[in-house]
């Protein structure tokens, strides 16, 4: 067997503007071992690893290979030094064949022989227990096959280290099973896997260490057979900090949105939302906590009809007359029937804004069909940009610059403004304050806030639960698409809510 | 019968004579989209090779004399002086849209317009110059076939294997050779890529810029042979502004109509090339002559159509045909 | 591998405005960047440049009737870029006003041939106008249909589209339509229309520049201040924004593409009724692709397309003065048309790029 390789991150920082992504890391990662990296979103694990790909530069610290310093400035150069990274996005040419994907960029000279390439595909397959065939175009593949394809292309080029990037997002609990025998038999190859995840039970199943960073520092490693889901979970959440958050009482709460069995299918076929129930009470805040990726998107755009839904009722309510069914109406429709609905989507500039647009422009968004005639009617807009600006303090040189020019705080302040002026009755955010500082966090927290106390239902969507156990009156989570559980946010505790969100397909933690 | 036989195989030599311009610009526009640049200033680089190739070829025969001059080496130079002007053509259109960014339907209409104007001020400036039409005096090789005459007056197989002018061979072996490029080699391999995926290519490690500025240059050039084949193949070695006008718009209908594919343009080129004599040859009671000239057009549209709809994966067009590619900052 | 002090450049998109008049200085400097180079042209093939250009705006704008010439060639170009303004803001790529002016002129054709004797001038003008409007609109009704409902190519598409209609006028011209009167047949050519068929004029020329010219102001409010022109904005902006406001994003293309068409199909109602006074397979002469590049270089703004029309006419009318009086060929026009617009279409570059030398340093 040849030598086992070892890489070593000494001291590793890396930032972004005035955001410390990675706060001095220090990691070790031997041949033969799988080691998992475990976090919340945006705790720093993608950024890490890239700086191991070379897709980032770190701006401390040093990188060793068996002993030896090496730089890392491009994938190129990672290949060269045997490590290769697997990302969540793949990168893959859909009319090409697996084999033709596999050899894409690589330098070797001569001419293209297929039946040489397709053997050693076959060989690696075999090697490791993959099912491929290399013959294949990648537009008929499945996406675990796919992922297959991502894999035995960094093989394919001599990686000894391997890096996944959340690889079991996409995959069905069997292909999961799947690829963990796969990482197995390279493990007893000699080949080192780092694995970043935030399912416990994976970690638990298949890691031999677990190193955990919690908001860009680093909090220890931990060798698997020591830990426990719970011992785990404390590391990756950590205690609770009070964040002095002002929450009063809900005010006469009555339900406002009924949602029964909401289904939908994504065009690939895969469930991203699974028989989801829950109502949503005028007055209250109700936060969704879940892993990124478990159906908080889809879950706001059915509701809103921007996503079709497969099956189930969305009923809405209104403070006087009858309920009325929402599933199978378009945005438009919804807005003529009555129901006052406001969205603030995760994806400000792409689908919240026109970001070519000023800030007039963009209130004109919800309301650019009201009044009689051809003609748009700018009077109101331009009062209620003006009234935003002042209110919430929006920097920007003039409420006719851009939106697309403005810092990202005050991109979200023009939009929650915006929706929050067409006095909604439903107020739904996704990821209000990602990327916000604290002072305008806190301005967004007063304005929901402001809004509950009106009697408006809102649901906030939240990846930081500090942030949903002091602000929500009740917190749902979502996990796979399901609803695993709804709880009381002034009882619950971080740790119950973490565990809620790992948990798989309603099943026990396999701990 | 045999009257018919006599009738499909002359309909077929006339079709390759007309078909071998668009052969050319077909090919160049191919290996042109195949990087995802869509170069609409075909015309305007057809116009301009055909230009610059009978420039070449006749100051060539002015030059050495006519009498002395070698016919093929006047072919050689006017290949080589139409594939210079079309391939530095793309170049500027490269630029613009590869370094500068420009938009690539803008840009191609731009070039168009220049280059029928270049084209066309070439040809009129020559004729200025050299007081009344100048033309080619040795043809031999512009217009004949490069077989002996035994293998020529086989019957039926000679005219339809063996008659051809030189220019067709070379666009055909043009055409192997590209699609043996495109789908046997490595380099092949990674300029599909880049005109599907550019950023799965930049992944990889492939010289996204390069390929595209390739790609595009050598697809310009390759078209610009074309109109040097219509000027000295078909109107005779004078040069004639009016039979060229649309031939370069006729080529980038029928890359789509070939899907793409190199070999494909051999026989659609011909194709395209009967249907734009076909009324002179065979008058159809019902049909119009002029109906029949749009046919291609509506086939290729119809194919358009249909592979939109039918969603068939091979079928498409490179993925980021017409697009920008830009590497995020990081 | 990057050498640690080797400066390097670095590209960035600018972030802050550029003030507008700096922008125009740069567009400005462009232009005569053209000319320069088209002067090296002139003066390498023997020609004075200085007397060629001063030829050419003295034969466009030398005297009132050079003046009407040069504005009967800049009212169909202004008119076509107006049309593919909508479409070109929406990022709808329409190659195929040349298509859309020679379907609209059909339409209005028809009317003229068959009702030129039995209907009034001010009854039948409208019929034309009318007929072409509806003509040009569904010819690019067509190609937004599959493009809103199969995501079919557009620009691909849209250029298909003009040579199927250029060919059904040659068909016309020889066939059904062609002149029937004495020394008419197999002229290939269709008749004159009769006088209660032809546009009015004002000032000299045909009455079409004032309706181009009230449609300039009319494309500026409804791109501006109506509510589709705020539509077609968004939609230009991300289609995703656009469908969370409520918006049909297929209806309004079709819709965008309709009008955009209607007002091509205005412009071949003009060019045959003002101007040809009948109708061939050149029609549209190359208008809808040259109107392209207008439109593109206005930034889309129906003003500044005035002024590039304007300049644009110039140069081909002063080209053919120039022709008859130095002997220049009178392609130069195209060929100086072909320097400005891609030197306008580098300049862009410098209005939305910020080049800078950085000092890298390792690590």
């Amino acid at each position: 067997m040849e030598p086992k390789c070892k890489v070593e991150l000494v001291n590793i920082t890396k930032r972004f503007g005035k955001v410390v992504a990675n706060d001095n890391i220090n990691l070790t990662i031997n041949g033969g071992e799988v080691l998992c990296l475990l976090g919340e979103n945006g705790s720093g694990k993608t950024t890490l690893m890239n700086m191991l790909s070379g897709i980032y530069m770190p701006d401390n610290g040093h990188i060793l290979k068996n002993g030896e310093e090496i730089r890392i400035h491009s994938p190129k150069d990672a290949f060269s030094h045997g490590i290769g990274m697997i990302h969540q996005h793949f990168k893959l040419v859909d009319v090409l064949t697996v084999a033709e994907n596999i050899v894409l960029g690589l330098n070797e000279r001569g001419r293209l022989d297929r039946t040489a390439i397709c053997q050693r595909v076959s060989e690696i397959c075999q090697k490791y227990g993959f099912d491929l065939d290399p013959n294949s175009k990648i537009y008929d593949l499945s996406v675990s096959q796919k992922q297959t394809v991502e894999i035995v292309k960094v093989l394919y080029r001599g990686a000894e280290i391997l890096i996944l990037d959340e690889p079991t997002a996409v995959l069905t609990p069997q292909e999961t099973d799947r690829l963990f025998d796969v990482l197995r038999n390279m493990r007893a190859d000699g080949k080192a896997i780092i694995l970043i995840t935030h399912k416990l039970h994976e970690v638990l199943a298949i890691s031999d260490k677990v190193a955990v960073l919690r908001k860009g520092a680093y909090i220890g490693t931990v060798n698997t057979a020591d830990a426990t889901a719970q011992s785990l979970t404390d590391m990756m959440v950590g205690h609770s900090v009070s964040l002095n958050i002002d929450r009063p009482l809900p005010v006469d709460p009555m339900p406002r949105l009924k949602i029964e069995g909401l289904t939908c299918v994504d065009n690939l076929g895969i469930k991203r939302l699974d028989g989801v129930s829950f109502t949503a009470m005028g007055g209250e805040i109700l936060g969704v906590a879940g892993i990124a990726g478990s159906g908080q998107r889809e879950l706001l755009e059915a509701i809103t009809g921007l996503y079709p839904v497969q099956s189930g009722s969305i009923r809405f309510t209104p403070k006087e007359g009858a309920e009325s069914e929402l599933v199978g109406k378009t945005p438009a429709q919804i807005r003529k029937a009555g129901v006052a609905m406001a969205f603030v989507p995760e994806d400000r500039l792409g689908m919240g804004l026109v970001g070519s647009m000023g800030m007039t422009g963009n209130m004109m968004l919800r309301s650019w069909k009201n009044g009689r005639g051809f003609l748009l009617h700018r009077k109101e807009p331009t009062a209620l940009a003006t009234k935003i600006m002042d209110e919430l303090e929006v920097v920007t040189p003039g409420i006719s610059t851009p939106v697309r020019r403005l810092s990202g705080g005050n991109v979200q302040k023009v939009l929650v403004g915006r929706e929050i002026a067409s006095s909604p009755s439903v107020l739904l955010t996704a990821y209000a304050v990602r990327g916000l500082d604290i002072n305008t966090s806190y301005t967004i927290y007063n304005l929901l806030t402001e809004q509950k106390m009106q009697g408006v239902a809102v649901v906030y969507i939240g990846e930081d639960l500090d942030v949903l156990l002091e602000l929500c009156d009740r917190i749902l989570v979502l996990c796979g698409g399901k609803v695993s559980g709804i709880v009381d946010a002034r009882k619950a505790t971080k740790e119950e809510i973490g565990l809620l969100m790992t948990q798989v397909q309603g099943g026990e933690v396999n701990a | 019968m045999e009257g018919i036989l006599a009738f499909i195989t002359t309909l077929f030599v006339f079709s390759v004579v007309n078909g071998t311009p668009l052969l050319f610009g077909t090919l160049g526009e191919i290996l042109t989209e195949k990087s995802g640049n869509l170069n609409l200033g075909v015309e305007g680089i057809m116009f301009m090779g055909g230009a610059a190739g009978l420039g070449g070829a006749f100051y060539y025969e002015k030059f050495v004399g006519p009498q002395n001059a070698v016919s093929l080496v006047g072919l050689l130079i006017a290949i080589a002086c139409a594939f210079l002007v079309g391939a530095l053509a793309a170049l500027l259109f490269s630029f613009l849209t590869i370094t500068l960014r420009a938009n690539q339907n803008v840009t191609g209409l731009a070039l168009t317009i220049f280059g029928t104007g270049a084209g066309q001020f070439m040809g009129e400036y020559m004729r200025v110059q050299e007081g009344g039409y100048i033309s080619i005096v040795q043809k031999a090789a512009f217009e004949s076939s490069p077989f002996p005459a035994f293998l020529r007056d086989i019957p039926v197989l000679g005219p339809i294997l063996f008659q051809h002018s030189l220019l067709t061979y070379i666009g055909i072996v043009l055409a192997l050779g590209m699609a043996f490029f495109l789908n046997k080699t490595r380099k092949g391999l990674y300029l599909r890529s880049v005109g599907e995926s550019p950023s799965t290519a930049d992944a990889a490690g492939i010289n996204v810029t390069r390929y595209k500025y390739f790609a595009t240059v050598i697809g310009g050039g390759i078209s610009a042979i074309g109109g040097m084949a219509y000027i000295t193949g078909i109107a005779g070695g004078v040069w004639n502004h009016e039979g060229l006008s649309g031939v370069g718009w006729l080529a980038v209908a029928l890359v789509i109509f070939c899907l793409w594919k190199p070999t494909s343009a051999i026989w659609g080129s011909f194709l395209f090339g009967c249907l734009q004599i076909l009324y002179l040859r065979l008058e159809l009671p019902f049909i119009p002559a002029q109906i029949y000239k749009i046919l291609p057009y509506v086939v290729t549209l119809l194919v358009l159509i249909l592979s939109s709809i039918r969603n068939n994966r091979e079928k498409q067009p490179p993925a980021s045909l017409g697009l920008p590619y830009f590497r995020e900052e990081r | 591998m990057r050498n640690a002090s080797l400066p390097s450049i670095r590209l960035a998109k600018r972030t802050d405005a550029m003030n507008p008049v700096f922008v125009w200085l740069i567009r400005l400097c462009s232009i005569i960047l053209a000319l320069l180079i088209g002067s090296l042209l002139l003066a390498a093939l023997g020609y004075s440049p200085i007397d060629t250009f001063a030829t050419i705006i003295e034969g466009a704008t030398g005297s009132s009737v050079y003046l009407r010439q040069t504005i009967k060639i800049a009212v169909p170009l202004l008119g076509c870029a107006l049309a593919i303004a909508p479409c070109f803001k929406m990022r709808f790529w329409n190659i195929g006003a040349e298509g859309q002016i020679t379907a609209g002129a059909v339409g209005a054709t028809f009317f003229a041939l068959n009702f030129a004797d039995s209907m009034p001038a001010y009854l039948l003008l409208p019929v034309m106008a009318i007929a072409a409007i509806v003509c040009g609109g569904i010819w690019a009704l067509i190609p937004a249909f599959f493009k809103a409902k199969w995501n079919t190519n557009e620009t691909l598409f849209t250029l298909m589209m003009n040579y199927i209609i250029i060919g059904i006028v040659r068909w016309l011209q020889g066939g059904p339509w062609e002149n029937n009167g004495p020394g008419g047949k197999g002229s290939q050519k269709i008749a004159m229309f009769g006088d209660a068929a032809k546009l009015p004029t004002v000032l000299g020329i045909h009455c079409g520049w004032i309706i181009i010219l009230v449609l300039t102001v009319l494309m500026y409010i409804y791109m501006q201040h109506t509510k589709q022109g705020y539509e077609i904005a968004v939609i230009g902006d991300s289609a995703n924004t656009a469908r969370y406001a409520g918006m049909n994003v297929g209806k309004i293309m079709m819709r965008t593409m309709f009008l955009s068409g209607a007002i091509s199909g205005l412009v071949g109602f003009i060019i045959v009724s003002g101007a040809d006074h009948t109708l061939s397979a050149n029609v549209a002469g190359g208008v809808g692709f040259t109107a392209i590049t207008v439109a593109w270089l206005a930034q889309l703004n129906p003003f500044a397309m005035i002024v590039i029309a304007s300049l644009l006419a110039i140069l081909e009318k002063g080209a053919l003065t120039a022709y008859r009086s130095l002997n220049v060929p009178a392609t130069i026009a195209e060929i100086l048309t072909g320097f400005i617009l891609l030197c306008m279409l580098g300049c862009e570059f410098f209005v939305n790029y910020r080049l800078s030398v950085h000092h890298r340093k390792e690590g």
